[in-house]
């Protein structure tokens, strides 16, 4: 089940006495990859909590669809990809430790199994989580992050820590995952990244919506000055841009 | 998971197992009584003579006489086996023993350093203790209510001196055993009142040597009696009764006068035939 | 000194089935509470790490403060928990092993929980965004926290058992230190050493000190080996 539109409105969220979330409002489609940039500090991972139900805001409220976001299955991907100390199927097991709660023993199994073979690990499954690769130990925790089947994918920066070869295989999960329609939301300072995967792009800077709409037209003409501001100095992106 | 779990079964099993106490527990009895008693050795000698013609096994809590009634009191023990007459007299008037019957006696002797500066040294332990206290000389105190403390005090008193108004720097009240006393007062070269068993076995004299002994005074008289089953129903009345019993025995007098070392004895049996009826 | 020490050293070699026996005792009583401090501990102090409520400021302190709970007072409680005249008297335990057990696994729990709290909760700091995000509940989270850092909890239970094979206070107060029945390698080396007998002692605690370095060593190679596996 896909949601209908994700609506943001009138987020707040504090934070020391600083408003890291000031009004943050935005009409999110319901299908294809969403993309957030922004500064530092602008309020993008804090806005991907929110989405997750990690934290709570102080104001405002995020709709999904049909109305409360309890039955919206989500899972969030960070950029480190926080695995414990234990085999790479126990480490996909824990993604379902709560979605998946309904199901059998061999259901399970044949779950994991599924997610750890459509991520590439299919024949490591008996291995130390932590004796894998950056790029591996990634892909195995979107493998967990997928294994209960979530509506809402959401990813802060999952790409940051890895080489050119390890990002595009992340990159063309994603793409597929979209493809079969699991709603994304991701977070990212590579341009590069946001051009090729992004539907539409949404820009933050301090804690407010300052533009949105369909990713490649935000790319070329950005049409606030904040967004310009970014854009420009964003340096990978100029340098991909010229080349 | 699966191997995880199954070590961690295996895990529990083993503590459970090693925890678990001995099934085929023996009978057996808690006899509370003092250090002098335990760490000259004299139960090393006695115990395993009981047991082995009784089969009763005896555990010995060994404390200072004052704690050891304590503990009977409690009903922690079955039998209390102390040196401290008084003590053990209000215990039985209490209703805590049934009666209470002597065993044996050893006597104390004034322990102090070799050159004697406080020239305590003779026949007189009263004598001797007034010397110590004019002199100011280190004096180290068991200061624990055992049977041994209770005496110094006693002592003391007899020799004319107020040790609570007496005393000073060189008073060393320690709260602790025997054995501990000596080690302080080998440490310290200091002058103590010990039970001469306890002295005979301890290793660790320095310059220490024997002062006063011999005095009627030191006499030490060790008194057996059974925690009344009345005030503490769980006490083994009948086990207790059977140790008891087989101290005042010929057969246990002649054990304890057999037990001697480096050729000495230590104790000196002297239960009253009455005692044994 | 010397002299005692070298005269330790040879006795080490000359000691006996009854050495055994106690050393065997001291390791089963010490062993037992910490396993015991450790159902109970390990629970606990993982569910302060991955919890937060109102009051939990104090807890963690005054846990942190047990971790140094005198033995002997702890030894006291215990006898006057479980003497005759108690309000456990009924059990029959004092001045047997099983008593001295009590007093061990009251002496290590809080030790072993205010351990666990910080390994759990630095853990937390790391993993602790992910799990919940998973919708794992507390409990779950802990037990999760507690598995991926099961290898520095085996230093955890290194220091309790530490704690309790080398205490004195406890074991003497409720055990009663009886021969061949609640003697311990510590109530042992004490009574030695009150019997000035300085160079038993010091051989008894040598091998005191042999039975603490070879569970350490053992646990160390144990968690080497499992480090080197998981990473």
């Amino acid at each position: 089940m896909a949601v209908t539109p994700i609506v943001i409105s009138g987020l707040v969220f504090r934070r020391g006495g600083r408003a890291v979330l000031d009004g943050l409002t935005a009409s999110i489609a319901a299908t294809g990859i969403t993309a957030i940039v922004g500064p530092n500090g602008a309020g993008k991972s804090v806005t991907l909590r929110i989405l997750d139900g990690l934290l709570q805001p102080d104001a405002g409220e995020v709709r999904f669809g049909r109305g409360a976001g309890a039955d919206v299955r989500r899972a969030l991907v960070f950029q480190r990809p926080a695995l414990i100390r234990a085999s790479v199927e126990a480490n996909v097991a824990l993604g379902l430790a709560a979605a998946g709660s309904g199901l059998g023993r061999a259901a399970r199994r044949e779950r994991i199994a599924a997610a750890l073979h459509r991520v590439g690990l299919g024949d490591r499954a008996r291995d130390p989580a932590r004796k894998l690769s950056g790029g591996e130990q990634q892909r195995l925790a979107l493998a967990r992050a997928l294994v209960g089947g979530p509506d809402l994918l959401l990813l802060d920066e999952p790409t940051a820590n890895l080489d050119p070869g390890a990002t595009e295989a992340i990159e063309e999960l994603v793409r597929g995952e979209a493809a079969a329609g699991t709603k994304v939301i991701l977070v990212s300072h590579n341009l590069g990244q946001v051009a090729r995967l992004a539907d539409d792009l949404l820009v933050l800077d301090r804690g407010r919506a300052v533009e949105h709409g369909p990713a490649q037209a935000v790319l070329q003409a950005p049409r606030t000055a904040e967004a310009r501001a970014y854009l420009k100095g964003e340096l990978p992106w100029t340098a991909f841009a010229a080349a | 998971m699966d191997r995880i779990r199954r070590s961690l079964i295996a895990l529990a099993l083993l503590f459970l197992g090693t925890a678990a106490v001995p099934a085929q527990e023996q009978r057996s009895i808690t006899v509370a009584s003092t250090t002098s008693t335990e760490q000259s050795g004299l139960f090393g000698h006695l115990l395993p003579r009981f047991t082995q013609k009784t089969g009763i096994q005896v555990k010995v809590v060994a404390l200072g006489t004052g704690q050891a009634l304590d503990v009977g009191r409690r009903g922690d023990a079955d039998v209390v086996f102390v040196h401290d007459r008084a003590a053990e007299e209000k215990f039985v008037g209490e209703g805590f023993g049934v009666k209470r019957l002597e065993v044996m006696y050893n006597d104390f002797v004034l322990v102090g350093p070799k050159d004697d500066p406080a020239k305590a040294a003779g026949k007189d332990v009263l004598e001797g203790l007034r010397r110590i206290a004019a002199a100011k000389a280190p004096f180290v105190s068991r200061g624990d209510r055992s049977g041994t403390h209770a005496a110094e005090l006693r002592y003391w008193k007899d020799a004319g001196i107020d040790i609570a108004a007496a005393r000073g720097e060189w008073y060393r009240e320690i709260g602790q055993g025997m054995g501990p006393a000596l080690n302080t007062a080998s440490a310290q070269n200091a002058y103590v009142l010990a039970d001469r068993g306890t002295w005979l076995s301890f290793k660790n004299r320095g310059d220490l040597a024997i002062l006063v002994e011999g005095d009627r005074r030191l006499f030490n008289q060790y008194g057996v009696m059974l925690v009344n089953p009345a005030k503490h129903p769980h006490v083994k009345a009948q086990e207790g009764q059977a140790f008891i019993d087989w101290l005042v025995s010929p057969e246990g007098q002649a054990a304890i006068a057999d037990y001697k070392i480096g050729g000495e004895q230590l104790f000196f049996p002297n239960a009253a035939p009455a005692g044994r009826a | 000194m010397m002299e005692s020490l070298g005269q330790a050293v040879l006795l080490v070699g000359t000691l006996d089935r009854e050495v055994a026996a106690i050393a065997l005792l001291s390791l089963r009583v010490s062993l037992t509470a910490v396993f015991l401090g450790c159902l109970v501990g390990v629970p606990l102090g993982a569910f302060l790490g991955v919890t937060r409520f109102p009051g939990r400021g104090v807890v963690v302190a005054v846990l942190n403060a047990f971790m140094g709970l005198p033995a002997v007072v702890v030894g006291l409680l215990v006898y006057l928990l479980l003497s005759r005249s108690g309000p456990l008297g009924g059990l029959g335990l004092l001045f047997t092993p099983g008593a001295m057990i009590v007093a061990q696994t009251l002496l290590v729990t809080p030790l072993i929980a205010a351990l666990v709290r910080q390994i759990v909760e630095d853990a937390d700091r790391e993993l602790g965004e992910q799990l919940r995000s998973l919708r794992l509940g507390s409990w779950r989270r802990a037990f999760v926290l507690v598995f991926d850092t099961r290898f520095s909890l085996v230093v955890a239970t290194l220091a309790a058992f530490g704690r309790a094979v080398s205490e004195v206070g406890a074991v003497l107060v409720v055990g009663g230190n009886i021969a061949g029945f609640t003697r311990t390698m510590t109530t042992a080396i004490s009574l030695e050493t009150q019997k000035g007998d300085l160079p038993l002692a010091l051989a008894l605690g040598l091998v005191l000190i042999g039975i603490v370095l070879a569970v350490n060593g053992l646990a160390s190679t144990v968690r080497a080996a499992a480090m080197r596996a998981y990473g």
